[in-house]
């Protein structure tokens, strides 16, 4: 899914808790009992994960659709 | 509904039914199809339909007598088509040189015909195609039968000829001047005994004759008996068909009527019968709608013109391809589709409810794999109109709602088709808004006043006007007061079980109020009502403002005519209906009905849920409706007003109506309020009438709700469109400030939270402000979880 958005623009975001910035890193996303590995921007300290919205609204959304319809 | 429900359901759908026509002819040729096919030009599609039904296609369309025609629904609407001319058009334009017939391999079983008239030929030509070995015997020098004494003119003899050629060289053994029977009188055997020695069976189509044959038993009328659904006689393996049917030993004189398709639907017939016997299955099994029957397809001719052929036509007449071409385009094309014609989603998925319930079943029956038709099942208003129009009343909606409690029993229901709705259903049953009490200063109550969830957001104001009302017009009575949802979103999303807790929850303060009349001004609760609380007695508001409310009203409401649209939940309640006229009629309208309305009316796409579960096709629905009439619609539902004017209609509710101060306009494109906005507005309702008439206050809002947002107009649209709410923000930065779990971007400035309040994620891009507060630059959500993280 890292393909439907551009990590680059996403540069600059910090994780307010640990203060560190985010680094590009994989994350499993789940539903419906389906699981796909996700290269997407993490706290390297926390594990806190940005998620963006071109990602939420585009192939997140299509790929909860298709997984309801299973 | 389980599996034999579903299949009733499916089979009250007439739309695969046959035309009249078709139904009518005794070979069920397939007059549709072949009429469409000729008006675009395309004989030879239309001759092999033809063909298909009838073996001699070249004599049939001369002598046929046409019993289809009477039957034809454009009889009264300029003439009935003139099939024979279109069918002898197909053999003119179409008819190949040789005519291909695929034959079955050949079986070692024989049988034998007796008679060459055309019930026999096409017992022979059905059965030789089926790879049995046929002996035709022929008393005459010539095969054909009666056919021969047919005028020349009308069925010349190379036309028979050329016809019955086929017989012989599809292998079948002719055996001409061969007279068989008239011999059997030793009292040993009869001559068909003795053929079903050499025979597996006999087919016995001997024209009108009947002395012949004495081994077979009689009717009372001194027929030949035989079982009518099979051509069986009373020897097992002989089968009758033709003219010797008709005639009588007690009668041998009377003349018969002769039809050469009745004939040929016997043969053929009797040769099903035959085949099947020979292969050893059931003779009687799925045999039904065989020879000529009245169909139970409805086809609606009212906006049908009528039109006569170009040129008249008899037996004699042939057409020229143009002729032919336009005579078959004034074919009606007959079908039902009275549902499909009036309702949007009928119609978006390119079927009819037959076919719809069989997707439907398979979808239900699907073990693994995907499920075409859940949105399918989620996309329908349930508003009834289709079963209002249709022949059968067949009504979709009843189908589509227990579908969808059947997806939710089998955990198959998308959670994102229906989520937002029951969180709106939930939060309008909690102490956020749920309220029973007695009037102030009584104790108990003979009527309540039940406003309804999305009244109580659209026009908190006018609820408390509503409310004073029928405490004036009640006074010794006692009037009380319920807030809370009826549990229609339950209902319609198949949510059995909350629905359940909504009925126990209202009867608990219904009881405890003394189980008084409820007042309903929504239609959708009073539906819900009906069906759901058939002990609660209920009164529509209307029907009680209509009687006591305000008679006459200062200066007319309109500068001009108005429509008036009626909810798809009064579909069957006409006093409602009435009510509302009445009133309207008192404010001074000039009134305009729509086409669709009353029982015939159409939903604003509120309804079912669609505006969740499919918005593209909700929006079609909504402007399906609002283009119906070009002046401004009044109506009494808060969800069609509302819809209304987001789908940029004028419309007014009553309601605004009867208790907008004198001379204050009333803006007829005025938007309702957004989701959170509805909210609030229940929440500030029930917190008016705590403190105004009980003197009381509401609970403490959390800490959560304390948090104040800052919403630009862009960013306002954009969480209505995402159906994110007021609350499911405070709740992200409520958590980000509990936790510190955020990310901050330096050269903006901007946070970035996310919180999983439930089943849905939701994202909040924000900026704190000096004074507290926060302003929102974009909010976003998603229901894949991130990892196995779990927040609290």
């Amino acid at each position: 899914m890292s393909n439907y958005f551009d990590l680059s623009a996403y540069e600059g975001w910090v994780c307010g808790d640990c203060g560190v910035a985010l680094v590009p890193g994989k994350v499993d996303i789940a539903y419906m009992g389906n699981s796909f590995p996700v290269e997407l921007l993490v706290c390297p300290k926390c594990g806190l994960v940005l998620i963006p919205e071109e990602l939420a609204l585009g192939k997140m959304n299509e790929v909860e659709k298709a997984l309801e319809d299973k | 509904m389980d599996q034999k429900e579903l299949r009733e359901q499916e089979n009250r759908c007439i739309q695969e039914h046959a035309p009249a026509c078709s139904a009518t002819c005794p070979v069920h040729v397939d007059v549709r199809g072949m009429t469409l096919a000729i008006s675009k030009g395309d004989f030879e599609s239309a001759y092999q339909l033809y063909r298909k039904s009838v073996p001699f296609p070249g004599i049939v369309s001369r002598i046929c007598a046409q019993p289809c025609q009477p039957a034809c629904l454009r009889v009264d609407l300029g003439g009935a088509i003139e099939i024979a001319a279109l069918e002898r058009a197909c053999v003119e334009f179409a008819r190949p040189d040789e005519e291909a017939v695929k034959l079955f391999p050949q079986k070692s079983k024989k049988v034998a015909v007796i008679g060459a008239g055309i019930s026999g030929l096409t017992v022979a030509h059905d059965l030789a195609r089926k790879g049995w070995q046929i002996t035709v015997y022929e008393a005459t020098d010539r095969i054909g039968g009666g056919l021969w004494q047919t005028p020349p003119d009308l069925l010349p003899r190379d036309v028979i000829l050329r016809d019955l050629d086929l017989i012989e060289k599809m292998g079948v053994k002719i055996l001409l001047n061969t007279v068989v029977g008239r011999s059997g009188g030793n009292g040993h055997s009869t001559f068909l005994g003795r053929l079903l020695d050499e025979y597996d069976a006999v087919y016995l189509g001997i024209g009108p004759l009947i002395n012949d044959i004495p081994d077979l038993c009689l009717d009372d009328s001194g027929q030949i008996a035989i079982n009518p659904l099979t051509s069986q006689s009373s020897m097992e393996k002989v089968f009758v068909g033709g003219d010797v049917l008709r005639v009588s030993a007690q009668y041998p004189l009377r003349e018969i009527p002769h039809s050469a398709i009745l004939s040929i639907s016997e043969g053929r017939r009797a040769a099903l019968s035959i085949d099947r016997m020979l292969q050893k299955v059931s003779l009687t099994a799925a045999r039904f709608m065989e020879g000529s029957y009245t169909t139970k397809l409805y086809t609606n001719t009212s906006a049908i013109q009528a039109e006569s052929p170009l040129e008249p036509t008899q037996l004699l007449t042939f057409y020229e391809r143009e002729v032919a071409e336009t005579e078959a385009a004034r074919c009606i094309q007959c079908e039902c589709m009275e549902c499909v014609r009036v309702c949007e989603y009928l119609e978006e998925y390119k079927g009819y409810p037959k076919k719809y319930i069989r997707e439907i079943y398979n979808n239900l029956s699907i073990v693994m794999g995907t499920r075409f038709s859940n949105q399918f099942i989620n996309s329908c208003t349930l508003c009834g109109l289709c079963g209002e129009v249709c022949p059968t009343e067949l009504d979709m909606g009843v189908v589509c709602k227990e579908s969808r409690a059947i997806m939710v029993e089998q955990d198959r229901m998308p959670a994102s088709a229906h989520s937002f709705a029951l969180d709106d259903m939930a939060f309008s049953n909690s102490q956020k808004f749920s309220l029973a009490r007695n009037a102030p200063g009584t104790t108990s109550s003979a009527y309540a006043f039940f406003p309804g969830c999305q009244l109580s957001a659209s026009y908190p104001h006018h609820v408390g006007e509503a409310y004073a009302f029928l405490r004036e017009v009640f006074p010794q009575e006692g009037v009380g007061l319920m807030l809370g949802c009826c549990g229609a979103p339950a209902d319609w999303a198949g949510r059995k079980d909350l629905l359940a807790d909504t009925q126990a929850q209202f009867l608990d303060q219904y009881d405890a109020l003394g189980q008084p009349t409820i007042i309903l001004p929504c239609s959708s609760c009073y539906q819900v009502f009906q069906e759901h609380y058939p002990n609660v007695r209920i009164l529509s508001f209307w029907d009680v403002y209509d009687h006591y409310g305000q008679q006459q009203f200062p200066e007319a409401a309109f500068a001009g005519e108005v429509a008036v649209h009626d909810p798809c939940s009064t579909r069957y309640e006409g006093h409602i209906q009435d009510s509302v006229r009445n009133i309207l009629h008192k404010l001074g309208a000039a009134l305009q009905e729509l086409p669709l309305s009353r029982e015939k009316t159409e939903c604003c796409s509120y309804g079912g849920l669609v505006w969740l579960a499919n918005r593209p096709l909700a929006d079609k629905i909504v402007q399906r409706r609002v283009q119906a009439s070009p002046v401004d619609y009044v109506t009494y539902c808060a969800m069609c007003r509302d819809f209304f004017v987001r789908a940029g209609k004028p419309s007014l509710h009553l309601i605004d109506l009867i208790f907008q101060p004198p001379g204050s306009p009333i803006g007829s494109l005025k938007s309702g309020p957004g989701f959170s906005q509805r909210h609030e507005n229940r929440w500030h309702l029930k917190a008016k009438f705590l403190k105004e008439l009980w003197g009381e206050s509401m609970p403490e809002k959390e800490e959560y709700e304390q948090i104040k947002l800052i919403l630009p107009s862009d960013v306002q649209q954009m969480v209505e469109e995402r159906l994110i709410l007021v609350e499911d923000m405070q709740k992200v930065i409520d958590y980000a400030l509990r936790t510190g779990k955020r990310m901050v971007h330096a050269a903006s400035g901007h946070s970035l939270a996310y919180f999983k309040p439930n089943t849905v994620t939701y994202w909040v891009e924000y900026t704190p402000q000096e004074d507290g507060s926060f302003l929102i630059h974009r909010a976003y959500s998603h229901r894949m979880q991130i990892g196995k993280e779990e927040q609290t």
